[in-house]
């Protein structure tokens, strides 16, 4: 190997480089960081170990916050409208509020309305193979080409009101192994009796769970049909009775403006935007801060097991540092030099704890709520990174302060 | 001669519980190059506060003193940290080395900070640890060495980067007579061979046989100096027999 040598003494030109001078010209203190590591690998690799561990357990539990916020809300978050209307007085309960198909009209003659669709939640469950547990889905009503309908990815979306047809959510795909032009066996109760009624899948579309449930998508008419009844009752289209609706405006961003609009204009109903939709969601908010605490409180343990063994570490060093800021070393030298230590083995722990994770998490099966999203993950990674460096803060004062007199045993 | 180190009238006091202590009280001294001066006297005697002001670790009182013609006193605290970069050798008592660096790089390592590490610094490093007998200890950790292995490391650490003066503070302080005797000297040939002014800081004086100038301290004054070949070499005699 050949490098040209460059120093502020001799230029000496192009030599032949062995490998015992590595770093010939390399600033001191990664020099020192590195070298520091390299000799001391045990004790290092066992921190990086503890932020490997934190890192695996922060991911899952935002893996876990992801997928089981996913299974609870994730058609809503995912619906494409920018307000969600509820009937007015049922603290946004998809559950419970009503909206008459015939109010449809009403709403879409509001100014500012470009499409609006209603949408009906019960539940049912799906036959498949031969000694399968039946599927419990969420059985979704929607209207063909209306907000509220997924869109399909594999095969195509609904067409009209009635047809036996259904988009399948991903997760209903995986699980049963079902497919665009296979025939979906559902299974309510009408009455007293188990009814069957067989659907052809039309599409398939990405995640859309709800109610901690994979969802099936129908025509309106036939989720009427199909869902679960008390009583079996007279059809009669005049009447129809959807739980929520889907607003999609000509303006995105005039949000609370129509949301006004809408209230006043169409009687007994609330407006609100997607994410108070999916926040009001029964335990989702609970659930999601009880992640969220767990979370932090990761990262803060992090943060003291980091910020423990680079003091005790310190406080080992004083005389070596008083040392070395008595021949002449750069107090900036030496914090650089401490801080670069901090971020290799937090990098090296956070790198491991990352790959393990992902290693782990493709073992799962589908049926695991865990979700990994870039974002989520990001957040994790860069919380994750900042813990090092805050752990080792207190340390880092500290070692500025040691004085080189401790050298000759002087200082105060 | 003129002196690469003139102290004048140097002065150290420390307030403690509303008395006054003279740990440095008036201290002269001017030192030339190719000159090794032992500073030895009973503990307390204020002779590492001295030397701890000769290397710019410590402000004095008052007095001054001058090294390769510049006032230490002017400097800023970042300028005495250069200046012990570039002009002072060090040796210490213990905790002499970088532990997680091998011999050869504990000595680089004053290259490098001087930043004058290159092919040709780093064979002078090389020829200095042969010299002093570590040739075959280069890729040795300090941990593998014996103390007085040790000690020879830092001296080359002191000498490689060339600088005015060069100090050490017990150096023998954890050795055998043998190996003490034979630190020493080699510190005392390499100080005389490349000219330049060391300041030795000992308990030792038996080690007193190789320097040219005793300075003897007694509490915070200087209590006698010697610099006569013949009256150094009785007076390291005199405790040799003891």
């Amino acid at each position: 190997m050949y490098v040209e040598a460059v120093d502020s003494g001799v230029r000496t030109g192009t030599v032949p480089l062995k490998g015992d001078v590595k770093g010939l010209s390399s600033p001191l203190p990664p020099y020192l960081a590195f070298k520091e590591v390299w000799r001391n690998k045990g004790r290092f690799l066992l921190v990086s170990m503890v932020i490997a561990l934190i890192t695996t357990l922060v991911l899952f539990i935002d893996g876990l916050a992801e997928g089981l916020g996913a299974g609870n809300i994730e058609y809503l978050q995912k619906l494409d409208a920018e307000l969600v209307l509820f009937q007015e007085d049922v603290d946004l309960s998809a559950s419970v509020s009503q909206i008459s198909r015939s109010r449809l009209n009403e709403i879409k003659r509001v100014e500012g309305v470009e499409d609006a669709g209603l949408i009906g939640f019960s539940s049912a469950s799906v036959l498949w193979g031969d000694d399968e547990e039946p599927l419990d889905i969420s059985l979704i009503g929607v209207e063909a080409d209306k907000p509220g309908e997924p869109i399909a990815y594999e095969g195509r979306g609904l067409r009209g009101k009635r047809g036996d047809e259904a988009i399948i959510g991903r997760n209903v795909a995986l699980r049963t192994g079902l497919g665009v032009g296979d025939q979906l066996t559902m299974k309510s109760i009408q009455g007293t009796d188990e009814e069957l009624y067989t659907l052809e899948i039309v599409g398939i579309s990405d995640g859309q769970q709800y109610f901690i449930r994979p969802s099936v998508f129908v025509p309106y008419l036939t989720w009427e049909k199909v869902k679960p009844k008390g009583f079996v009752e007279d059809n009669d289209d005049t009447d129809l009775i959807l739980n929520i609706g889907a607003v999609k405006l000509e303006d995105p961003e005039d949000l609370e403006v129509m949301a006004e609009r809408l209230e006043n204009q169409v009687t007994r109903i609330e407006a609100v935007d997607r994410q108070t939709a999916y926040e009001a969601t029964p335990g989702y908010s609970a659930q999601q801060s009880t992640l969220n605490t767990i979370r932090i409180f990761t990262l803060l343990i992090g943060v003291l097991v980091i910020g423990g063994f680079f003091q005790i570490q310190t406080l080992q060093k004083v005389a070596q540092i008083g040392m070395l800021k008595a021949i002449g070393a750069s107090t900036s030298t030496i914090a650089l030099a401490f801080v670069l230590q901090i971020i290799y083995i937090t990098l090296l722990g956070v790198g491991m704890g990352a790959a393990g994770t992902l290693a782990l998490s493709l073992s799962f099966p589908v049926s695991v709520p865990i979700f990994f999203t870039p974002e989520s993950v990001l957040v994790a990674v860069v919380s994750l990174m900042v813990i090092g460096p805050l752990g080792g803060l207190v340390s880092l004062l500290y070692l500025l302060r040691i004085e080189p007199l401790t050298a000759l045993g002087l200082a105060a | 001669m003129s002196a690469v180190l003139e102290a004048k009238s140097v002065i150290k006091t420390y307030e403690v519980e509303s008395t006054t202590i003279n740990a440095v009280d008036d201290v002269s001294l001017e030192i030339c190059p190719g000159e090794f001066v032992a500073l030895v006297g009973p503990s307390g005697s204020g002779k590492t506060t001295m030397l701890a002001m000769l290397a710019g670790l410590l402000e004095p009182t008052a007095g001054s003193i001058v090294i390769g013609g510049r006032e230490l006193g002017d400097m800023s605290e970042a300028q005495r940290t250069k200046f012990r970069r570039e002009k002072v050798g060090f040796t210490f008592q213990s905790n002499n080395l970088v532990p997680y660096l091998s011999v050869q790089e504990n000595v680089e390592l004053m290259l490098k900070l001087n930043q004058r590490f290159n092919r040709e610094s780093q064979k002078q490093a090389r020829d200095l640890l042969e010299r002093l007998g570590l040739g075959e200890r280069l890729k040795n950790l300090p941990s593998q060495l014996s103390g007085g292995q040790q000690q020879r490391v830092a001296i080359a650490r002191a000498l490689v980067h060339n600088p005015n003066i060069v100090l050490a503070d017990e150096p023998t302080a954890s050795l055998d007579t043998e190996r003490a005797f034979q630190v020493v000297e080699t510190f005392a040939d390499l100080i005389h061979a490349r000219n330049l002014a060391g300041i030795m800081v000992t308990h030792d004086l038996r080690m007193c046989q190789y320097v040219d100038k005793i300075v003897q301290m007694r509490d915070g004054k200087i209590a006698r100096i010697i610099n006569d070949t013949t009256q150094i070499s009785q007076f390291a005699n005199t405790h040799m027999l003891n």
